[in-house]
């Protein structure tokens, strides 16, 4: 018995200092989303931080949320930084033309599909065009965001002057009164340059975010106050300091680190990205202007969009606008993050603006449009070569 | 306030029990390992100190550990914790009649309840009447979940993550007890307070039913208004174990306010199974227990809230050495293996054959060594793989955990 126990005690033993060994390693920082830009002095990190746990705070009934909504907390759409899932879709309505949304005044532009108990969800009105969006990835929003007016307008070419088949071109929109303009904001006849969002009706990161806590959870602010139930300004559920530390947790979220870059065949598959000339809108460098985050400013940077507005064809009008995009007008989605977007989505892939592409090939050959000429340039690609191509896009 | 003079009262006790253990009438009451008890006699079955034939008897339980926990390859380093300090307090008030009372101090004083405070009244063995703040008799180990019964630091998750151990609430109810040759037959059953809103609206993010734990209303106001049934029917062969089966359920949510009526009744009901067994010759004991919640939760709420919970956890403990150090008698050490598994949230997404995650499945070898059958030091090492609701790759986690858990 006692030869026995030490035996045991040994034994255990052994198996403690395995496991040890065994305990969970940290994935690589090119294998997840989340984390912030390197070189953010302590000051920076810690708004990180803060940011960092607002997004993923969960509202409750006592803290505001609804009564109707989407999602009760910003990382419900986008887990891990990541693009979202079939589980928490959004759905936008209004109408088809860009004379401004006629249904605001009936719950638009958003539908609150959810509500808390004891409330009824709302419901379409009749009338309302609709659009399914599946929650886009939030990381390397800084650099998107400080990237400068003119260089929008220099990547644009809305009458194809160039004769290429690609007439991509800015979303003129109006803003709301709380923005602050970015140094060099252009405008025309008083729209502005917006960029975020899938048809980029959003101007800058504070919109976006401001308009997120309200149309998607039913949370209120001193930036949008006015309840998406009632219609009512209400008391503002979420405080100002908070917006602003989720709006720097976004700018601060570092750009997805391409994988794999020396292996010959995502080498190859770059290639035929620009044969096949998907890089004209899928534009590979673009370079900050000014930010007041240091780290931001001047930088180049690969996100493989041009933040502009396309017409992708009838495959993809779903018959519903923003702003002025047109139906079938869809902002050009940057590509980085690509390869990881199963890791946020269940282990699928959910492409396109509704998440109906379930495979990078699918979301191709879904591309119409200003887009025909690059899908059928990827169909005639060889076996080979489409799968370098799809290689190259999974390693961004 | 309300803690200081909690505080300070405690500390009054403490100091009359020090000088009373200079008296040779103060003895102490060990608990009972008879083979006639049950789970639900956890609570009585503890070692007491008591004083001649004084009819108050007071013990309790100290839980502490350090630990170190990697997630994701990433540690906030080693922590020190005092996780219980837990006061009980009896008393023989008559012939049939007896209170026992019980104060649990969590992290310090960061939770301070009373988990049970009743008053007890014999009829008869098989009918005894309980009232004030009970145990709701769900599964085994939230009556029984005394720190240095087990040989794990952690409880289990299915015990802390669908049902809310220890969970207690006001309420009245019967118990009783009959035996004959080998068998012992038991059974409990409550009205008491039930759950709230909580359950389907808090920051987990998750039906959660241990969120109502958080109300503070609860001991003097039921949420629904309508009362909560617990119950509890136990079977034991002295010669191998005890067996359990126990339903938990009521309305929980404020349905109707002023007259009026808010929402419909939505009910929660829990339903365990619990086992408890030792292997003759080997003498490895086995515990286990396994719950299924089912929640009312509105249609039009959010499906990160589940209407389908089950979870269960298996303990192993194995007897492998008697050592004689520093002449205890009774000392044992023993190998451990704990299994744990909890889903927060049964089926599929609405409309979609795609499987909710949001589940964790843990597993927990262990060492630990009982210098008496009233004291352990535990070493554990729990390694857990956790699933956020759309079955994202696992969140993995590890902790080293070493402590001792010791009545008084």
């Amino acid at each position: 018995m006692k030869n026995i126990g030490f035996l045991s005690v040994i034994i255990l033993g052994m198996i403690f200092v395995s496991c040890s060994k065994l305990g969970p390693i940290e994935p690589l920082e090119e294998d997840v989303l989340d984390g912030p830009i390197d070189g953010l002095n302590s000051t920076e990190l810690s708004e990180f931080l803060k940011g960092d746990e607002a997004f993923a705070d969960v509202f409750t009934v006592n803290e505001g949320l609804g009564p109707v909504f989407v999602a009760n907390q910003c990382a419900a759409c986008h887990i891990g930084d990541g693009k979202g899932t079939e589980f928490v879709m959004f759905t936008r309505f209004g109408q088809s033309d860009t004379s401004g949304n006629q249904f605001l005044n009936q719950g638009g532009p958003q539908l609150q599909h959810k509500a808390i108990p004891g409330y009824s969800p709302e419901v379409l009105p009749s009338g309302a065009t609709t659009t399914d969006l599946v929650a886009p990835a939030v990381t390397g929003l800084g650099y998107l965001d400080a990237v400068s007016d003119a260089d929008l307008l220099a990547l644009e070419d809305p009458n194809d002057v160039d004769g290429d088949g690609i007439s991509g071109r800015v979303h003129w929109n109006m803003i709301p009164g709380y923005v602050t303009l970015r140094p060099g904001s252009v405008t025309l006849n008083g729209r502005y340059i917006s960029r975020f969002g899938k048809k980029a009706a959003a101007y800058d990161l504070l919109a976006q975010t401001a308009g997120a806590y309200n149309q998607d959870m039913g949370i209120t602010s001193v930036f949008e106050p006015i309840d998406p139930f009632s219609g009512l300004p209400v008391e503002p559920e979420v405080d100002e300091s908070v917006v602003h530390q989720v709006v720097f947790y976004l700018k601060t979220l570092k750009a997805p680190i391409q994988r794999n870059q020396d292996d010959p065949d995502v080498i190859a598959g770059k290639n035929l990205f620009t044969q096949v000339s998907c890089v004209k809108c899928h534009v590979d460098v673009m370079q900050t202007s000014y930010s007041p985050i240091s780290v931001l400013s001047f930088q180049e940077f690969y996100p493989y969009t041009d933040l502009l507005l396309h017409d992708m064809g009838p495959g993809l009008d779903d018959n519903y606008t923003e702003g002025n995009a047109l139906t079938s007008e869809w902002r050009t989605p940057a590509l980085w993050g690509l390869g990881l977007s199963k890791v946020s989505q269940g282990g699928q892939y959910l492409l396109m603006h509704d998440g109906r592409a379930k495979s990078i090939e699918e979301a191709i050959l879904l591309h119409g449009g200003e887009a025909d000429q690059s899908r059928q340039q990827y169909e005639q690609l060889s076996d080979t070569e489409k799968a370098q191509l799809i290689k190259f896009l999974e390693s961004l | 306030m309300y803690r200081r003079v909690i505080l300070v009262s405690l500390f009054i006790l403490m100091c009359n029990l020090v000088l009373a253990q200079k008296d040779t009438g103060f003895f102490k009451v060990p608990y009972d390992t008879s083979t006639s008890k049950l789970n639900m006699d956890a609570v009585y079955n503890r070692p007491f100190l008591t004083h001649k034939k004084v009819p108050v008897a007071v013990g309790g339980y100290l839980e502490a550990n350090s630990i170190y926990t990697i997630n994701d390859g990433i540690t906030d380093g080693l922590s020190f914790q005092a996780r219980r300090l837990t006061l009980f307090l009896s008393s023989s008030i008559k012939n049939r009649l007896k209170f026992l009372t019980e104060l649990e101090f969590e992290d310090g004083t960061k939770e301070i309840a009373i988990e049970f405070a009743a008053l007890d009244l014999t009829i008869h063995p098989l009918l005894n009447f309980r009232g004030g703040i009970i145990m709701n008799p769900i599964g085994a180990f939230n009556q029984n979940h005394d720190g240095p019964k087990w040989e794990f630091v952690e409880r289990p998750d299915v015990s802390t993550g669908i049902v809310p151990a220890t969970w207690s609430n006001a309420g009245f109810g019967i118990y009783g007890k009959t035996n004959k040759n080998n068998w012992v037959f038991g059974y409990e059953l409550y009205v008491s307070n039930g759950f709230d809103d909580r359950i389907i609206d808090n920051e987990e993010n998750k039906t959660y039913l241990p969120a109502s734990k958080d109300t503070e209303e609860r001991f003097e106001e039921n949420n629904s208004g309508l009362p909560m049934i617990s119950g509890k029917v136990a079977i034991k062969n002295r010669k191998f174990g005890e067996i359990g089966l126990s339903y938990m359920g009521g309305v929980y949510n404020k349905f109707e306010a002023d007259g009026l009526m808010l929402d419909k009744k939505r009910r929660v009901d829990v339903a365990a199974f619990d086992l408890n067994f030792t292997i003759p010759k080997i003498n490895t004991n086995i515990i286990g227990e396994a719950v299924y919640a089912y929640i009312d939760v509105p249609g039009s709420y959010t499906q990160q809230f589940g209407e389908s919970q089950w979870g269960m956890f298996v303990d192993f403990v194995q007897p492998v050495y008697r050592p004689k150090w520093f002449k205890w008698e009774n000392s044992t050490l023993n190998l451990a293996m704990r299994f744990d598994y909890v889903d927060w949230n049964m089926g599929m997404f609405n409309g979609t054959t795609t499987l909710i995650g949001d589940n964790l499945m843990a597993i927990t070898p262990a060492v630990s060594f009982r210098p008496s059958p009233q004291t352990v030091f535990r070493l554990n090492y729990r390694y857990s793989w956790q699933k956020d609701i759309v079955n994202n790759p696992a969140a993995l986690s590890s902790s080293w955990i070493f402590g001792f858990s010791t009545y008084f």
